[in-house]
């Protein structure tokens, strides 16, 4: 069984459309990263799922019925504002959320047990979203919704979380999670790009990437080929010691040429960021 | 010359947000600080600008009109126009008359935003927002430019013509420090600083980092946690082994920077513990 599925689903907004015939499912045990440039549609695809707001056209469904407040109840959504009560303490944010889920006392984790009685507006931001995983992981919700549920975490409390995320999902629980960090879309399942309220590209990383290459430019001291290739209008990348171009080899290796810049010229696979650009700036056309 | 801060240290009151932290920038180059909310990026930043003393430590930089800086929050008059927030920003730096409109009309052009020069900055995009302030800080052609997570929050396609206008900074000669949480960007500098609550724990080029990652990397596909030191990699487990015996059923892996930042972290909080216990 599905856990989420949008079929075919528009959401006009007046004369503007944000969400435009976009199908997409979740399956239980599965990690979905949803990606999009800002204004892509991916935060209304969420308020849809979560039954905020009702589509124009298609359908959506949450464990095989329309969202209501008996799905809610399934689901656990960690928005990028956390969503928790900043003048209550830890303690009291939790036993809130466990009776609005009419759940009975369950006790806390230990990972957030330490600041049971801190005020949760005066923890580091990385102790808050803690709290606010736990909270959202404390009725054991068959669908996790999570938008951008690492931002501004140091490297122990990201791989942490990634734990709880990929734990659920082996207990069988699915995952939507939206991201602008191509680190993070990595460690998902399966991506779904939207592009101008469109899905434009979906798949494995690998799918997404598919055969799309970049040039990379070596040379002794980058500067002077960066600042050429950048004048000639191209969006050029470092990495490394390395240039990569989102161009045809002839096209960078002739302009080379042109200023008399001796380099070495290649072509690589993109990363999926690049892809991800180049996707996005086609419109997925391509 | 080469500015930066070294051995630096800044304590405000019980707290030592910046705790013997070296950074250096050259011209033409891109050091990055990378870490999470907390970690003394920003006092980093300040420091290094001079709107924070040391307590102990040296900083060198160039002259206030010589340096470029943005705030994590930009910096920008939201009830101003694009036109009125670049021309305000220029005078501070003595910019006005011919040079300033032949200067903002090649800036503007260049992030897309010339069709928008009578806009109301409070009604542009974060992205939008994010390129002005950060091209505003170019105008005056800075010696040094220093941005305080100028990507957060931002889309991939608005990272890339950001990280376009940084970059080309620092192929005109500016030396350029950047503050980020997204561990990915770390591949664009020539030196990386890598920050946990105050301290520096990883520095130099990114690849001297991976080369420097002691003990052996390995991946479990699956199953239960393997040891303290792993973690998710999608739905496999890195294990890190500090001596270099890696479980059985773990297959050795080449480390690349992100787990090398993540080892770094390990190594780190494994430190600290012997530290407590032994006190």
């Amino acid at each position: 069984m599905l856990l989420a599925e949008t079929r075919d689903v528009t959401m006009r907004f007046g004369d503007f459309t944000a969400v435009d015939g976009v199908s997409l499912a979740v399956s239980p045990g599965e990690v979905v990263g949803l990606l999009g440039a800002n204004g892509a549609g991916k935060t209304t695809v969420i308020r849809l799922l979560l039954g905020l707001v009702r589509p124009s056209h298609g359908h959506v469904s949450l464990f095989g019925a329309p969202p209501s407040m008996g799905t809610r109840r399934r689901i656990g959504y960690v928005p990028q504002t956390l969503g928790l009560y900043d003048d209550l303490t830890v303690e009291e944010n939790w036993t809130f959320t466990a009776s609005a889920f009419g759940i009975a006392h369950v006790a806390m984790p230990p990972g957030i047990g330490s600041v049971r009685d801190h005020l949760v507006g005066r923890l580091p931001l990385g102790v808050q979203r803690r709290v606010a995983f736990a909270v959202a992981f404390s009725h054991h919700p068959e669908l996790l919704v999570l938008d951008e549920p690492t931002s501004g975490v140091g490297p122990l409390n990201r791989a942490r979380l990634w734990q709880d995320i990929r734990g659920s999902a082996e207990h069988g629980a699915g995952v939507l999670v939206t991201t602008h960090n191509m680190e993070e879309a990595e460690q998902c399942d399966r991506l779904v790009v939207m592009a101008g309220g469109h899905v434009v590209a979906e798949g494995t990383v690998a799918e997404v990437i598919a055969d799309r290459q970049v040039v990379q430019v070596r040379c002794d001291g980058w500067q002077q080929a960066f600042s050429m290739l950048d004048a000639e209008g191209l969006v050029v990348q470092v990495q490394g010691d390395a240039l990569r171009v989102p161009a045809s080899r002839a096209a960078v290796e002739e302009l080379l040429e042109q200023h008399g810049i001796r380099a070495d010229v290649s072509t690589v696979p993109a990363n999926l960021e690049e892809a991800f650009v180049s996707i996005v700036s086609s419109g997925g056309a391509e | 010359m080469t500015w930066g801060v070294e051995n630096a240290s800044v304590v405000f009151g019980a707290r030592t947000p910046l705790d013997n932290v070296t950074l250096r920038a050259a011209p033409s180059t891109v050091s990055i600080v990378v870490g999470g909310d907390g970690a003394g990026k920003s006092t980093l930043l300040r420091a290094l600008v001079g709107l924070v003393r040391l307590n102990s430590g040296v900083c060198r930089r160039p002259a206030k009109k010589d340096i470029g800086y943005v705030p994590a929050t930009a910096g920008l008059y939201v009830d101003l126009t694009v036109d009125e927030n670049v021309a305000f920003s220029a005078a501070a730096y003595g910019l006005r008359g011919p040079e300033l409109a032949k200067r903002s009309a090649a800036l503007l052009e260049r992030i897309g935003l010339s069709g928008a020069r009578g806009r109301l900055v409070g009604h542009l995009s974060g992205g939008m927002r994010r390129k002005l302030a950060v091209g505003m800080a170019l105008l005056h052609r800075p010696t040094m430019l220093v941005l305080d997570e100028p990507t957060t929050g931002v889309d991939p396609v608005s990272r890339a013509e950001l990280w376009r206008l940084i970059t080309g900074a620092a192929a005109g000669g500016s030396a350029v420090v950047v503050a980020t949480t997204y561990v990915d960007e770390a591949h664009r500098a020539s030196r990386v600083v890598l920050l946990e609550q105050g301290r520096s724990i990883a520095t130099g080029a990114p690849a001297d980092i991976v080369a420097a990652v002691p003990g052996a990397l390995g991946v479990v596909a699956s199953g239960e946690k393997p040891s303290e030191t792993s973690w998710r990699w999608g739905s496999t487990w890195r294990v890190w082994a500090p001596t270099r015996d890696l479980p059985a059923g773990a297959e050795p892996l080449q480390p690349d920077f992100e787990d090398a930042v993540m080892i770094a972290a390990l190594a780190d909080e494994r430190r600290l513990a012997v530290d407590d216990a032994a006190r």
